[in-house]
């Protein structure tokens, strides 16, 4: 006894093409007819099939985007489940073992015959892999978006569907009123088009309409005892078994289906691949459209057979790792470690802290061994919250010594962009100071708390820490020591400074630490005579692995302009420093207080034989000012990024040399180390092949033992960056030239693309730059793309720089007499000269300029008043 | 080639027919006053169809610029000149057997009051186009882009805010009121505005009657492709004219609310003089107006060959 259904009126609903609609009437396995409502491609004599299941209470609608994308030669097949879209309605509930065999039954009568890949969100996911389980033959692979195959020890069920399932609500909430369907599209930020929206209601209009809503709510088992109870958890346990190629589309600001599902289904599907699509909620098709190429390339590369790990310069094998130095030195009484607590200006210093070579390598190995003793173990991945320190450093090769990984998410991140990097990275404790307990009782960290930084047991115990660094040291003292790791384990997860979007996890094995430690070490030619002061984070890490002895100066390495000269001097002269590394933005203040260097100061900074400086552009300028603080010093700059550091480095000398060119000078490519552009297209897109043809325009592409193996739990973007197999795109765009140096002239995003080619942002803004009236620029494109035009935005000379991280300033037209010296300058059409008071940059560095925020305000002000308003 | 120009004492047409002699075709104008050219001259209403058949028998292209451009009068008279007069023409060249028309219209057929930044040539929208002017240019165009045949291949042209020397419409006004004071800035002054000076204008309408045949059915907007802030122009076109540029800067709102009362008032005395202020007015000097010129120049095969500043110069000399 069903209901009928009233055709569905599809071509009023957006995204939807009306062909895709069909109607087909299965009999069950009682026999009785059921007619069914899905969406169908229709392509005839298939690669093979995507079936695509559809949660409650959404229809074969979520899936619009898929079936338009669908991978060459690819079915996609959409139902609508029985009771649920524009499929028949039922008069009674369906449980989830006979919505398993409807789904069977549709797929014989619709002549599907493999191979096939499923695709399930919410309770489709559990459908659809009942649905695999019983068709081992066909299937190829199996994609789940947010969903649930099991409760999560300790977990009550979904709070929110908890709360429509109680007797009671649930009828109100699921059936008698449109609450629960409209609910279910309201979770999203920015929240979705109100066509969009009632697109998904449209099937769900009357009570009568919504019965199954109600039934699938009440099918869940909840309870032991439940009818569907058997079904589910023969599912759940009968996926561990899946031996084919998955894929995990995430959206992680779920309030249903939180971490601890995402976690639960990693745990049965270990082979899983997984991009977490940040700000997406549970409606990942909706709030993440591009959901839908990502899985077209995933069954595209599983057509083609693409290797998973593609072919790359490996390092020399080796039975080097990242904290080998450590045991070369086990014996050496000589400093590691220093930490300078405090200067008194005229050259004397206090230590805050000390360690020796012999002393780390013996801490180490205790640490090590009182990690895994504590369960910190192999691939276990620790969320490092401790200030650049002795602890630190110990911390990080005691972690890398006992086979774990270190999850680095700096403070410039904001908390909200930690707790969401480490959250991410799936972090199963968590090594903090006072500060960084505080801060990851806040995030709400899963796992276990150690306590660094000399805080007390009683102290560590208060601040949610159940043990201490001390302590497992101690503990280490007697315990076994760890097996060390194979070369391929993974060592590290970085975070990218999340200037352009959330901050990127980049992993990296032992063996890529080893070969970037051995890289720095030959180009620099640092020898274990040579002392680092590493005013920057990660260089206060890798002092030891690199060999040398290393200070870290009393500043907070968060804010870059913390660093002043004073405080360079005496952490140098507190170890005989020969070598410094420190952002150009605390590079820029210490030149600013040159003025109050001693005599004393002055001498130990005479000492220094080379100067690093990275992290951000480093203006030459800079460079020539520092050789009057420290005169002895060659001054370098390497090019790099979080994902590949370094590339290649310049001397000072060297861009003096170099004759002003279109972008940044950054050097010749390390050895080891190939460099090559992919072109771009008109409208700015890299689409060329690799070259290193001199003078082509293209987005960097870097191949070297020490690129990082992948993003972190963003599959989707690591096959983007490493569309070439074995090479990884930055995302920077630039060129190299005839003696094969790379020039950088933007970010790919900032490419301004106007209907006569595109217009590369760096070198237009140096020349604009070099005008007296000009203290910084920022060059950016207005209007589509293809048909931009430029515009330049000035700082004026004058004006107080206060780069402050942020929002950009207001933006005004420039006066006519600069409009026309920038318009001179520039070399290139520009059509509008703005000024503002500030240039947005990014926090980690303060000197990222967000040319996609300059951008924005710069578009909205030359749409001038008219852009948001619509009058009849 | 023999080519009709009608409405050739406006500034552009007479321009165009320059070009045309120039380039050796035989050139007849149509307009109803005598114009300072040297060719067959035919004088009349443009909606008149024994005139109009007149000119354009024996013609192998025409290109009609003849046009109502004003922003006050009553409906009717746009509508006898604009669509009536396009109507008419139509009517001869099919009759006549002629094989090209280059329809001169205008980017205001297709936009409202929105900013207009980078987009194409949208189709021409009579409901949505704003004041008689534009609606009736916008179903003109559409009557004439619906003749496009293969016996009369039929393109529209859509040169944006033309001037150069002589040019009583854009710059007369403009310098006029910059001269008693009255040109203020509304808004920021930096809303991009592009323009066509007036001998690109004319090129690229020479280049629609080599194109029209090959490219038909389809609207092309026409500018320099050099959008810059309004302020920039106006000041530009002021210190060529040798008056004061604007300084006074009005707040958009208060701008088109003032214009809407001007235009209240003047349609209530029925005056026929040009209001001070409109709300077009007031939206065309605050918002962006600037287009995507590549399927223009690829469609023509025209680029611009003066330069904006080199039109503010042309402009200057013209008139010291």
């Amino acid at each position: 006894m069903t209901a009928p259904s009233p055709a569905p009126d599809l071509a009023r609903l957006p995204g939807v093409d009306p062909a895709w609609s069909r109607r087909v009437t299965v009999a069950d396995s009682t026999g009785t007819k059921h007619e069914w409502h899905l969406l169908d491609n229709g392509v005839t004599d298939p690669v093979g099939t995507l079936l695509c299941v559809h949660g409650n209470p959404t229809w074969s609608y979520l899936w619009r985007r898929l079936v338009a994308a669908a991978p060459p030669g690819w079915r996609v097949i959409a139902p609508d489940q029985l009771g649920m879209g524009f499929s028949e309605r039922l008069t009674e509930l369906r449980p989830l073992a006979q919505r398993v065999a409807d789904l069977g039954d549709l797929t014989a009568a619709l002549g599907v015959t493999g191979p096939v890949i499923t695709v399930g969100h919410d309770w489709g996911g559990v459908i659809s892999l009942g649905w695999a389980l019983q068709h081992r033959e066909q299937l190829r692979g199996v994609v789940l978006g947010n969903t649930a195959v099991a409760m999560p020890p300790g977990d009550l069920g979904p709070a929110l569907i908890r709360l429509a399932h109680a007797p009671g609500v649930r009828p109100a909430a699921t059936v008698g009123t449109p609450l629960f369907v409209r609910a279910t599209t309201a979770l999203s930020r920015p929240a979705l088009p109100a066509a969009v929206r009632d697109a998904f209601a449209a099937p769900y209009a009357t009570a009568e309409r919504r019965r199954s809503v109600g039934d699938f709510v009440a099918d869940i088992p909840f309870a032991p005892g439940h009818p569907s109870r058997a079904t589910q958890e023969a599912i759940a346990e009968g996926i561990r078994d899946l031996d084919v190629p998955a894929l995990l589309l995430w959206g992680p600001r779920d309030p249903v289906f939180g971490e601890r599902y995402l976690a639960d289904l990693r745990g049965r599907l270990p082979h899983a691949q997984l991009h977490r699509y940040e700000g997406a909620s549970h409606l990942v098709t909706e709030d993440a459209p591009q959901y839908a190429k990502a899985i077209a390339q995933w069954v595209a590369d599983l057509t083609e057979g693409r290797p998973a790990a593609p072919s790359r310069p490996a390092a020399e094998a080796t039975d080097r790792h990242p904290w080998s130095a450590l045991t070369d030195r086990a014996t050496d009484d000589s400093p590691a470690v220093v930490e300078v607590a405090g200067g008194t200006g005229d050259g004397a210093w206090t230590t805050g802290g000390m360690v020796t070579w012999a002393g780390l390598s013996r801490r180490v190995e205790d640490l090590a061994a009182g990690l895994v003793a504590a369960g910190v173990g192999p691939g276990t991945r620790v969320g490092m919250l401790v200030e650049p320190s002795a602890d630190l450093t110990a911390a990080v090769y005691a972690v890398w010594r006992a086979g774990a990984v270190i999850v680095v998410a700096d403070k410039g991140l904001g908390l909200r962009g930690m707790r969401r990097a480490l959250r991410g990275a799936g972090v199963g404790a968590v090594i903090g100071s006072a500060q960084g307990l505080a801060a990851a009782r806040v995030m709400g960290l899963p796992g276990l708390r150690i306590a660094a930084g000399g805080v007390s047991p009683a102290a560590a115990r208060a601040l949610g820490a159940t043990t201490t660094l001390a302590e497992l040291e101690q503990r280490g003292t007697t315990a076994a020591s760890p097996a060390v790791a194979a070369p391929d384990a993974d060592c590290a997860v970085l975070f990218t400074s999340g200037a352009t979007g959330p901050a990127k996890g980049v992993v990296y094995t032992q063996r890529q630490a080893v070969a970037q430690l051995d890289l720095v070490r030959s180009t620099y030619g640092l020898t274990p005579a040579d002392r680092l002061v590493a005013a920057f984070a990660p260089f206060a890490i890798l002092g030891p692995a690199l060999g040398i002895g290393s200070v870290v100066p009393d500043i907070d390495v968060t804010a870059p302009g913390s660093l002043t000269a004073a405080k360079l001097a005496d952490a140098t002269a507190a170890a005989g420093g020969t070598v410094v590394f420190a952002s150009p933005a605390a590079l820029r203040r210490v030149v600013a207080t040159a003025g109050e260097l001693t005599d004393a100061q002055r001498s130990a900074l005479g000492g220094v034989r080379l100067l690093m400086s990275a992290g951000a552009p480093v203006p030459l300028s800079l460079l020539q000012q520092l050789r009057a603080v420290l005169p002895a010093a060659e001054a370098h700059t390497p090019y790099g990024m979080t994902e590949a550091l370094p590339v290649t480095d310049v001397s000072a000398a060297e861009i003096e040399a170099a004759d002003a060119g279109d972008g940044v000078c950054v050097g010749l490519p390390l050895a080891g180390v190939e460099v090559r552009v992919s072109a771009l297209t008109p409208t700015g897109r890299s689409e060329g092949d690799l070259t290193e043809v001199p003078g082509v325009t293209g987005e960097v592409c870097v191949r070297a033992a020490h690129v990082k193996d992948r993003y972190d739990a963003l599959w989707a973007t690591e096959r983007i960056s490493s569309r070439n197999p074995g090479w990884h795109r930055t995302g920077d765009v630039g060129h190299l030239d005839a003696e094969g140096r790379l020039w950088i002239e933007g970010r790919l995003p900032h490419v301004v693309t106007t209907a006569g080619g595109v217009v590369t942002p760096v070198g237009i803004e140096q020349r604009v730059e070099a005008l007296p009236g000009v203290s910084a620029a920022a060059v950016v494109g207005v209007g589509p793309a293809g048909a931009q035009v430029v515009a330049v935005v000035v700082v004026p000379a004058g004006t107080r720089p206060s780069r402050l991280p942020g929002a950009a300033a207001r933006l005004a037209p420039a006066d006519s007499d600069l409009a026309a010296a920038v318009r001179a300058a520039a070399g290139t059409e520009v059509a509008a000269v703005l000024t503002t008071g500030r240039l947005p940059v990014d926090i980690r560095h303060e000197s990222k300029v967000d040319r996609t925020a300059v951008a924005r305000a710069a578009g909205a002000l030359l749409a001038g008043t008219g852009g948001s308003r619509r009058r009849s | 080639m023999r080519v009709l120009v009608t409405g050739a004492s406006g500034m552009l047409g007479r321009a165009t027919a320059e070009r045309l002699l120039a380039r050796g075709d035989e050139v007849t104008v149509l307009q109803r006053h005598p114009a300072e050219l040297d060719c067959p001259q035919v004088l009349g209403d443009v909606a008149d169809p024994g005139v109009v058949a007149r000119a354009v028998a024996g013609q192998d292209a025409v290109v009609h610029l003849a046009a109502k451009v004003d922003v006050t009068g009553p409906w009717a008279e746009y509508e006898r000149a604009n669509v009536t007069g396009t109507r008419t023409v139509l009517a001869a060249c099919a009759a006549a057997g002629v094989q090209r028309l280059v329809h001169v219209s205008s980017p205001s057929v297709a936009h409202g009051g929105s900013a207009l930044v980078g987009v194409g040539a949208e189709p021409a929208d009579p409901a949505g186009a704003r004041g008689h002017y534009a609606r009736s240019k916008a179903l003109a165009e559409r009557e004439a882009l619906a003749a496009d045949s293969p016996a009369l291949a039929v393109l529209a042209v859509r040169p944006h805010l033309v001037w150069g020397p002589g040019d009583t419409q854009l710059v007369g006004r403009i310098v006029e009121r910059a001269r008693s004071g009255r040109l203020p800035l509304i808004g920021s002054g930096a809303a991009l505005i592009d323009t066509t000076y007036v001998d690109n204008a004319a090129a690229a309408l020479v280049a629609a009657v080599d194109a029209c045949g090959p490219v038909h059915g389809e609207a092309l907007v026409v500018s320099n492709g050099e959008p810059r802030p309004v302020a920039e122009v106006l000041a530009g076109l002021c210190r060529a004219a040798g008056v004061p540029e604007p300084r006074a800067r009005v707040p958009f709102g208060v701008a088109w609310a003032a214009g809407a009362v001007v235009e209240g008032v003047w349609a209530l005395t029925g005056a026929r003089r040009t209001p001070p202020l409109t709300r077009f007015l007031a939206e065309q000097l605050a918002t962006a107006h600037w287009f995507d010129q590549r399927r223009t120049r690829e469609a023509l095969g025209w680029t611009p060959e003066v330069s904006l500043d080199e039109g503010f110069a042309r402009l200057a000399a013209a008139y010291r």
